[in-house]
């Protein structure tokens, strides 16, 4: 996959430290799942955390956990259990990345896409959070008002492609935004621009696609 | 790549006191756990790593009698998923602070933290430059000891406090561009570390 935009410094390192809320680090494994070159980047993210855990003071532990945990694997049939996988990949729709696969119920096109205006719809995680969580259908030359971020916000394109003052945003790519930026996307491919998004802050419709949205939706 | 044939050196860290062990000892260690589940060697690695673990959980600000618990299900889990480690792709240290993230997150949340498939681990694991992850790990120690203390500060405030960029600018009261942009300064001081040997020759 031909990837043009990458992941911040800033969000990979807080992935890699756990401190992304659910939606934000759903878009960034997702992204990882799509790009070698950002998950090379994770790794390094990763070891960081592994350098911090080796310098912490050893925290006191109780006698018998090793000898609790050496009773537990003893138990044969409890050895070796296969930990809950995400959704097989090769079952799954390859639309989909892999990270996203347990939270969708199937292909794209098949979802309860929720319309909020003509045009536009979208389809929520199965989580309550701070921020927003969602994938986002829009139609083609559908434009949206500016507008700015009030926080972090991660768009990664799974369908379709839109442009921005930034750039063109096709499969693959993720538009890393902060409050920093103001920007007017422009669906510019034939068919829908299916996105998944995320933000951080508490939502107040500054999100892209938000200003269309807000009127409709009454928060 | 690990050259070393499995076995080679196990006695001679097994001889080693628990002080004189340094980070690719314990990757070794925690590579021989991989190939052959070995009590002996998964005890050792537990005494240097349970109370390690648990401060970790300790200071993302879980009680202790719920830290505890939860150190005995990551290293529980690092017995039993071990098979999965690969010595030339990370440190031990970077591979059990991703099973003690994963697992405090998915407590603290009630929610599996999103994770890039770790099964791609194994296909991308023979990329040139991947070999020197235990030496990598000492370098990215000093390192971190020489970052300005604001850097060190947003950093600690990530991985130890498992705090959000909005967070950290409200508690230190700084717009979250320069949250951010501290965070990005660390970043790129440690990737010419990391990448450095990588793109020399």
């Amino acid at each position: 996959m031909n990837i043009n935009h990458h992941l911040d410094d800033a969000t990979l390192m807080s992935y890699s430290a756990g401190s992304l809320s659910q939606g934000m680090a759903l878009v960034v494994a997702s992204h990882l799942a799509f790009c070698s070159a950002c998950r090379e980047r994770a790794e390094m993210n990763d070891a960081v955390g592994g350098v911090l855990l080796e310098s912490l003071d050893a925290e006191t532990i109780e006698d018998d956990m090793l000898a609790a945990i050496l009773a537990q694997i003893d138990e044969p049939l409890e050895r070796r259990i296969v930990e809950p996988r995400q959704a097989i990949p090769s079952l799954s729709d390859p639309e989909i990345p892999v990270p996203l696969n347990e939270y969708v119920s199937g292909p794209l096109d098949q979802l309860e896409w929720k319309r909020i205006v003509p045009g536009v719809a979208y389809y929520d995680m199965p989580w309550q959070g701070r921020g927003v969580s969602r994938l986002l259908r829009i139609a083609p030359g559908k434009s949206m008002l500016t507008h700015t971020h009030n926080g972090n916000e991660l768009t990664l394109v799974l369908r379709g492609s839109f442009s921005d003052e930034v750039g063109r945003f096709c499969r693959g790519d993720i538009a890393d935004l902060d409050d920093q930026i103001e920007h007017q996307p422009l669906v510019d491919s034939d068919e829908d621009c299916i996105c998944l998004i995320a933000t951080d802050a508490p939502l107040r419709f500054t999100t892209l696609f938000g200003k269309l949205v807000q009127p409709m939706t009454g928060f | 790549m690990n050259k070393r044939p499995p076995g080679d050196d196990v006695d001679n860290i097994i001889q080693l006191k628990q002080a004189e062990m340094a980070s690719a000892d314990w990757s070794n260690l925690l590579g021989h756990l991989a190939v052959k589940p070995d009590k002996r060697l998964y005890a050792r690695l537990f005494s240097h790593f349970a109370p390690k673990v648990k401060a970790y959980i300790v200071r993302l600000g879980v009680a202790l009698a719920t830290a505890e618990e939860l150190t005995q299900e990551v290293m529980l889990s690092v017995w039993r998923k071990a098979h999965m480690y690969h010595p030339e792709k990370a440190a031990a240290s970077t591979w059990i602070f991703t099973l003690a993230r994963n697992q405090s997150i998915d407590w603290m949340r009630k929610q599996k933290y999103p994770q890039y498939s770790l099964d791609e681990w194994s296909e991308t694991a023979s990329e040139p430059g991947q070999g020197e992850q235990k030496v990598l790990s000492d370098r990215i120690a000093a390192a971190i000891k020489l970052l300005p203390e604001k850097q060190a500060q947003v950093i600690y405030m990530s991985y130890f406090e498992g705090r959000s960029h909005g967070d950290i600018a409200g508690r230190l009261d700084i717009p979250l561009g320069s949250v951010k942009s501290r965070i990005r300064l660390a970043s790129e001081k440690l990737k010419q570390i990391w990448g450095g040997d990588r793109y020399e020759h």
